[in-house]
């Protein structure tokens, strides 16, 4: 049975040419194994690279070193060594990156944001737009809000609306980077019941967890990146 | 995804001056390709090496067509080239009076792609004219009107949809927004997000703005002097870029 996700001696650094040359490493001989339909949370102290991991994972990244191999399509994809095109379809079809930051498009609909993703893989625009509609519902942002672009809406409802796009196309492997990090409680809980949903559907979850309770209620294990890595 | 074009070793000189040196890279149906870089630094000589506008020195470029055919831009024929451009291909230039017929009125700079093409039916060029006007955000009512009347920003919109009437499956774009307005130039850069979404474009895109790059690519490709100094995915050019160049280019605009 292959792995979802598997990464074999990996090694990050930053090099900044225009600052010297600085160095900054992030980790080294970094091995694990995540598989299909596991939910895992990083942990790790502040610095160790938590983030970076999944951004590594995502190609937004690149490696220095090593191989991260994603299940994608029944097939073994390595994603450090994947031509642009490559991971472009690797992120129509298998992952998905949920980060509390929304890159914001200027000017697009809440609505339309959410529905992207699904418009991506080929849907036609009245059902991305339901589907989208009803995640907003989920996650709480008022029907009257849907239409507007978000750059004008609260930290916490833009954050909102980049949970419900990033659950909206319901990818086989989700990347979650603290998606519950300055949201009250109600609606943590709303993104925690997205969370169980998407793997009681069978995907399979790496995340960045703030709270420890969170990191119970939706994840099998932990992975301690300060002894994976080195 | 099928590919669309295929660079390889790709050269070309003013004399002496290097303009382009050794360029490769395969597009994809859907792709859009921006490539990035500070003025005279080669990209809008590629772009036009690549839409058959200059001929390179050295190198190929490998087109597969509709039909399935492949065809060496480097060496096709002249009436080839310009065959390409007004069905398969599209080209935006940064100013559009070079891009339109000024002389002639908005309906039949959209007519005329269609006329090149074959059709004779004054009915059906009319109502493509008019849906194609309509889709890039002109009012019908100022089809009849010559372009001179246009402001810059309408300019842009009719250009476009001039390249668009045939369908075509890949679009040069060089400094698309290039001397408009801010507001002029994020309401042309919505629209050819609507337009590359809908219509499945692959697009090379030549701007020196990253932002531009940032909303409209996927894919980037940052030039210097002639050569590529970098390519890959937009988001990890933005955030992780490895070359000195790229980074000095990406930390030197403002964070969005």
């Amino acid at each position: 049975m292959p792995q979802a996700v598997s990464i074999q001696n990996l090694h990050k650094e930053f090099i900044l040419h225009n600052q010297g040359g600085t160095r900054i490493p992030v980790f080294s001989e970094l091995e694990t194994e995540i598989g299909v339909g596991e939910s895992v949370a990083i942990v790790g102290q502040s610095g160790q690279g938590k983030s970076s991991l999944l951004k590594l994972i995502f190609g937004t990244y690149q490696a220095t070193s090593g191989s991260i191999n994603v299940l994608h399509q029944g097939a073994i994809f390595n994603v450090v060594a994947a031509a642009p095109h490559e991971i472009l379809s690797l992120r129509r079809s298998t992952i998905g990156y949920v980060t509390q930051f929304l890159r914001c498009i200027p000017r697009v609909a809440a609505e339309d944001v959410v529905a992207e993703p699904l418009r991506d893989r080929g849907m036609a625009l009245d059902e991305a737009r339901n589907e989208a509609r009803e995640l907003l519902s989920r996650v709480n942002i008022p029907e009257r809000l849907w239409h507007l672009p978000p750059m004008t809406f609260s930290g916490g409802e833009q954050q909102r609306v980049n949970i419900a796009r990033g659950f909206a196309a319901h990818f086989p492997l989700l990347l979650l980077d603290e998606p519950t990090a300055s949201l009250d409680a109600e609606n943590r809980a709303r993104v925690m019941t997205l969370i169980e949903d998407a793997r009681a559907r069978g995907s399979t979850i790496i995340g960045v967890f703030h709270h420890a309770d969170e990191r119970h209620r939706v994840c099998d294990r932990e992975i301690d990146i300060g002894q994976q890595a080195k | 995804m099928k590919k669309l074009l295929s660079v390889q070793q790709l050269s070309k000189f003013f004399g002496e001056q290097l303009a382009c040196d050794d360029i490769g890279f395969d597009l994809y149906e859907g792709e859009v390709l921006a490539i990035v870089g500070e003025s005279g630094s080669g990209k809008t000589t590629l772009l036009r090496c690549l839409a058959g506008l200059l001929p390179p020195n050295h190198g190929r470029i490998l087109y597969h067509g509709k039909d399935g055919r492949q065809v060496d831009i480097v060496l096709a024929s002249e009436a080839a080239r310009r065959n390409l451009l007004r069905t398969e291909w599209g080209f935006v230039h940064q100013d559009a009076r070079d891009g339109l017929r000024m002389g002639v009125s908005a309906g039949a700079n959209i007519g005329e792609r269609l006329m090149a093409i074959g059709d004779r039916h004054y009915g059906h060029i009319r109502s493509s004219a008019e849906q194609w006007l309509g889709r890039v955000d002109i009012p019908i009512s100022r089809i009849d009107d010559s372009p001179w009347t246009y402001s810059g920003g309408m300019r842009q919109r009719l250009q476009i949809s001039r390249n668009l009437v045939t369908a075509p499956r890949l679009m040069f774009m060089d400094e698309p927004t290039g001397g408009l307005d801010v507001s002029v130039q994020a309401r042309l850069l919505d629209l050819m997000r609507g337009l590359v979404r809908d219509l499945g474009l692959a697009v090379i895109l030549v701007t020196h703005d990253l932002a531009v790059a940032r909303l409209l690519s996927s894919r980037m490709m940052v030039m210097q002097n002639g050569r590529v100094v970098e390519q890959g995915l937009t988001d990890q050019i933005l955030e992780d870029p490895q070359q000195p160049y790229s980074q000095l280019l990406v930390s030197s605009v403002l964070p969005v």
